[in-house]
Order: C-alpha cells, then sequence, then structure tokens
C-alpha cells in the first residue's frame, strides 16, 4: 500500500500557480526526496500532501484518509520537520517534547515514557532540562526531528531537514534518518542538497516551476538523463579548446569560465588536455547534482 | 475539546513565570483603585449611593479584566502565532486553526478572569462589598474577559505588525473606558456618548458588577449579559474566519 499518493495537484496564489498539476506515489517505507530549486513549489507540496492548504485541484491520500476532509486523522500519525524551527522557546527540551505530544491527546504518563528514547534519538540525553536557546543549531534540529516523533508517525515529513548545518551535524542526521528508514517508516523529505538526495532516498522528484520533470531512483535518473562521464576544465584559453572539445563530445557546456564536458567516454578529450595546455581539469562520475542542472539550468533562482 | 492543550499550552508558560505575571497584571489596577478610589474619594461624599471607592471598584475590575484579556490575546497571541511559529508547529498535529483560535481565547478569558477574581477578592477583603451576592461578580469577569479576548484575537489574526496593536488600544479601548461608566456614572455622558458606551462591551460589564458590589442584582441583567456573549461569539466566529484566511496562504 502506498503512504502518500496525489493526483493532479493544484494550487494558486494571487494569480501566480505554484502547483501546476503534480502526482505523487510514495510507497510504505520508503525514502522519498522531492527536488527543485528554490521556488520550485516543494513545501507548498508538502503542505498539500499535510492537509494544511487546499488545492484548487486534485487529491491526495496520505496513510489511507482523504486530504484534507481527513486530515486530522492522517496528521495523528504522521511527523513532520519543518524547514525552519520552531520549537517553544518558553520551555525546557524535555518540556517540549511533553506540550507537543499533548496536541496529539496522548497521556501524560505515556509521553513520559517516550522521552528518555526519544532524547537518546536527538542525542540529548541527559539534557532534558537544557532551555531552547542554550541548544546548538544542530541540536535544535534533532531536538525538532524528535519531537516529530513523540507521537510514533508512521510517515514523517521533513522540508530541508540539513539546510543550514555543518558537515558534523549534517551527517548526524543523515543516520537517524537512515535509522528511521530501518524501523520502516516512510520519509518525505525536500532537499536541494544532491548529496543528500543520493544517499538517503530510494526514490525521487525533481521539480522545477510547480511540475515534476523527473522520476526514479538516483542511479535511474543519472543513467537516464546523462552521460557518465564528466570533465569541468578551466584556465588559460579554455575558449577555444572549447571549440576542440565540442567535436568529440556530445554535450558541452559553460558556466563561467568554467567548461562542463559530458560524455560516455572521455579518454579521447582527456588526450587533448594532456597535450601539455595550461588548462586545469576535474575528471569525475556524473552526479545527481549534474541531471538536476541539466533538467533546471544553471540560472540563479532568488 | 482539543483546544484544551493549547490551553494548557500556554497555561504551563504562565506557571514558569507565575510571579512576574501576577504582579504586572495586578500591581497597576490595585495602585490604581486605591490611588483613585481613596485619593479622589475623599472629594466625594458619595456617588450613586456608594462610596467612591466601592464605585469605582467594579469599574477598575472590568477594566483590569478587558486589559488582561486584551494584553494577553493581542501581544502575547501575536508573538506565539508570529515570532516563535508556536501555531504552526501546533497544526503539525492532530489539530486545525479552530482548535487554536478556541484555546487562545480560553486561555486569555481564564487569565484575564484571574485579574478580575483577585481584585474582587481585595474588594471583598477590604470590606466594599455589601453583601455576599458579590459572588455573581466572579462568572461575570470571565464573560468580560471571554468578550475582550475574542474581539482581541481578531486583531492578533488581522496584523501584519506590532504597531496595529496600538491603534486599537488607543483609538478604541481607552476612549471606552473613558465611557464606559469606569471612573463616573455613564448620566453625566451627552446622550450620544452614553449610547456609544452602551453598544460596547465595558459598559454592560460594569452594569453588572457594580450592583453585585453594592449588594443588589443588577437590572436587565439578561441584556448584559446577552452583549458580552454577542461580543464573545461574535468575535469567536470572526478570529476563526480571519484565522483560516490567514493560515490559508
Amino acid at each position: 500500500m502506498s503512504a502518500l499518493a496525489a493526483r493532479g495537484l493544484r494550487k494558486s496564489y494571487g494569480g501566480t500557480e505554484v502547483v501546476s498539476g503534480i502526482d505523487l506515489e510514495v510507497a510504505s517505507g520508503e525514502c522519498f526526496g522531492l527536488l527543485g530549486p528554490n521556488g520550485a513549489g516543494k513545501t507548498t507540496t508538502l503542505r498539500l500532501c499535510l492537509g494544511l492548504i487546499t488545492p484548487d485541484a486534485g487529491e491526495i491520500e496520505l496513510l489511507g484518509e482523504p486530504v484534507p476532509r481527513r486530515a486530522r486523522e492522517a496528521r495523528a500519525r504522521v511527523g513532520v520537520v519543518p524547514q525552519f524551527d520552531n520549537l517553544d522557546p518558553d520551555f525546557t527540551v524535555a518540556e517540549n517534547l511533553i506540550v507537543f505530544g499533548r496536541y496529539f491527546g496522548m497521556a501524560a504518563a505515556d509521553i513520559q515514557a517516550r522521552i528518555p528514547a526519544l532524547l537518546e534519538f536527538a542525542g540529548l540525553s541527559g539534557r532534558g532540562d537544557a532551555k531552547i536557546n542554550t541548544l546548538s543549531g544542530g541540536m535544535k534540529r534533532r531536538l525538532t526531528l524528535a519531537r516529530a516523533l513523540v507521537n510514533d508517525p508512521q510517515i514523517v515529513f521533513m522540508d530541508e531537514p540539513t539546510t543550514g548545518l555543518d558537515p558534523q551535524a549534517r551527517h548526524l542526521i543523515w543516520e537517524r534518518m537512515r535509522r528511521l528508514t530501518q524501523e520502516g517508516k516512510t520519509l518525505v523529505l525536500t532537499t536541494h542538497f544532491m548529496e543528500e538526495a543520493e544517499r538517503l532516498c530510494q526514490r525521487l522528484a525533481i521539480m522545477d516551476h510547480g511540475r515534476i520533470i523527473a522520476e526514479g531512483s538516483p542511479r535511474a535518473l543519472i543513467a537516464q538523463h546523462i552521460e557518465p562521464q564528466v570533465l569541468e576544465v578551466h584556465g588559460p584559453g579554455y575558449e577555444a579548446w572549447m571549440a576542440q572539445a565540442r567535436s568529440l563530445a556530445p554535450r558541452v557546456e559553460r558556466a563561467g569560465d568554467t567548461v562542463f564536458v559530458y560524455a560516455d567516454d572521455v579518454a579521447p578529450i582527456l588526450k587533448t588536455l594532456a597535450a601539455g595546455e595550461e588548462l586545469a581539469y576535474l575528471h569525475r562520475q556524473a552526479s545527481l547534482e549534474d541531471v538536476f542542472l541539466k533538467l533546471t539550468g544553471r540560472d540563479l533562482r532568488d | 475539546m482539543r483546544w484544551v492543550s493549547v490551553w494548557r499550552r500556554n497555561m504551563l508558560v504562565w506557571r514558569k513565570l507565575f510571579a512576574a505575571a501576577v504582579l504586572t497584571n495586578l500591581a497597576d489596577p490595585l495602585i490604581m483603585l486605591f490611588g483613585l478610589g481613596y485619593g479622589l474619594g475623599a472629594l466625594l461624599p458619595s456617588v450613586e449611593g456608594m462610596s467612591y471607592i466601592a464605585f469605582f471598584a467594579a469599574g477598575q475590575l472590568c477594566t483590569a479584566t478587558m486589559f488582561t484579556a486584551s494584553f494577553e490575546s493581542m501581544f502575547s497571541g501575536f508573538s506565539r502565532m508570529h515570532g516563535q511559529k508556536t501555531w504552526d508547529a501546533i497544526l503539525y498535529a492532530p489539530l486545525v486553526i479552530d482548535d487554536i483560535v478556541a484555546g487562545e481565547i480560553m486561555w486569555a478569558a481564564s487569565k484575564a478572569w484571574l485579574t478580575g477574581s483577585t481584585i474582587l477578592g481585595v474588594v471583598v477583603v477590604f470590606g466594599l462589598a455589601a453583601s455576599p451576592l458579590v459572588v455573581l461578580a466572579l462568572p461575570a469577569a470571565f464573560l468580560v474577559g471571554l468578550a475582550f479576548s475574542a474581539v482581541g484575537l481578531i486583531m492578533t489574526v488581522l496584523a501584519r505588525g506590532w504597531d496595529f496593536f496600538s491603534y486599537y488600544m488607543t483609538l478604541l479601548m481607552t476612549p471606552m473606558m473613558m465611557i464606559s461608566g469606569v471612573f463616573f456614572p455613564v448620566e453625566r455622558l451627552p446622550a450620544p456618548l452614553a449610547a456609544v458606551a452602551q453598544a460596547l462591551p465595558l459598559y454592560h460589564g460594569v452594569e453588572i458588577v457594580r450592583p453585585l458590589i453594592a449588594g443588589r442584582l443588577p437590572e436587565q441583567a439578561l441584556v448584559h449579559v446577552a452583549v458580552l456573549v454577542g461580543y464573545a461569539a461574535a468575535g469567536y466566529a470572526a478570529a476563526i474566519y480571519f484565522a483560516r484566511k490567514r493560515f490559508s496562504e
């Protein structure tokens, strides 16, 4: 059974269509990623799926409940990690969990019983009495994640879970997310970190301008949309070299003063670089980021 | 009854800040009550057959209740909704915006009731109440709190910034306090102003509480109760309407 299914979702704000006909299907126990540049409509899509806003058109089923009609019932079994932490600054770490559990109608004893495990999960054991403003950004994020688990949800929605975190904090969040999928929970996350999506998600959808423009496993997306080898070249004379490369590779792109060459076999191109030019280069495997940039373009999104 | 968890959240914060909250809520109105009551009262032998301080006590009880309700629903409510995004977090749970509005209004009314009933306690301790009938002022104070909490919350869900509340306070609450029979009988006012007062909730609160302190049952009690209930119900409905609108964006 699918944990989340959406068909033909549409949502406009003031004449601008933010979500323009989206279909989504997330299987139970899967980690699903929604990728897209800023303003692609990811957060709006999440809010639609949670029943926080009403779609102009389309149908949503979350954990078997029609949304938004029975969003309340669905949300009883859902956890949410928002993009910006909204922990309660008036409370301690433990009080945040207790008060949040009450919103789900949980009994005080049941919440208390879960707190040690939740604090352990958040890496905050022994910090139950700490005030929120004494926590680091990473700790707050982990507490927000623990808060989302207070009701033992079947599915957890995470909106850019690691934005603004340092690498240590980010890796810890990733590790916890893997633990959740191992426990059989379904995860739906939005991100614009390709590395995050590639590491965690079994399946992902790339969104732009309110539409899904590609969907599949990270590997399949790379295989389907981009040549497997990449050369990044820069240095004096790169423009002349670019003309030469065009004759040897199916796709050559320029961003600023860097040339990106995509090909199935880059050996002949590497020879032209070995001829003693002053060009610096990096040879690597194609990644999800290459797919993302190919599909959504290299232009800045503000 | 899902709003209860919202009420309890605010209650827990209040308990943590108990001392400061009580001091700020009560010190001000009590200083006013005794300062004006005894100071000005010394110049006035009696008003409507009561000592001035007993007369003013009813007005001050309702005014302090009104201010507590309004401050809590507007400034504290806006801070929770806008600054801390506490409402956003609550909406991830199986609560909807209507539950939050109900919880916030009930909380602000409860806090206001505590202000009103503490002042009533002081009134009784100082022998200003004429008979046990005065206990009926307890539910009346809650009703005053409810009416102003509901109206205050409309302002909160409409506000785009903090300045918005100054207009409401300065242009509505302060004049209302002057014309609602808090400091002097409404009969002293020109007829049009008295009519305005009668359309506003504070006047009706005072009209219920003052006779109760004097040891009489209020005349036309049902009308006064109906106006307060009407403001509470209409405020609640309007606050929900605008809150839904705000949170569907």
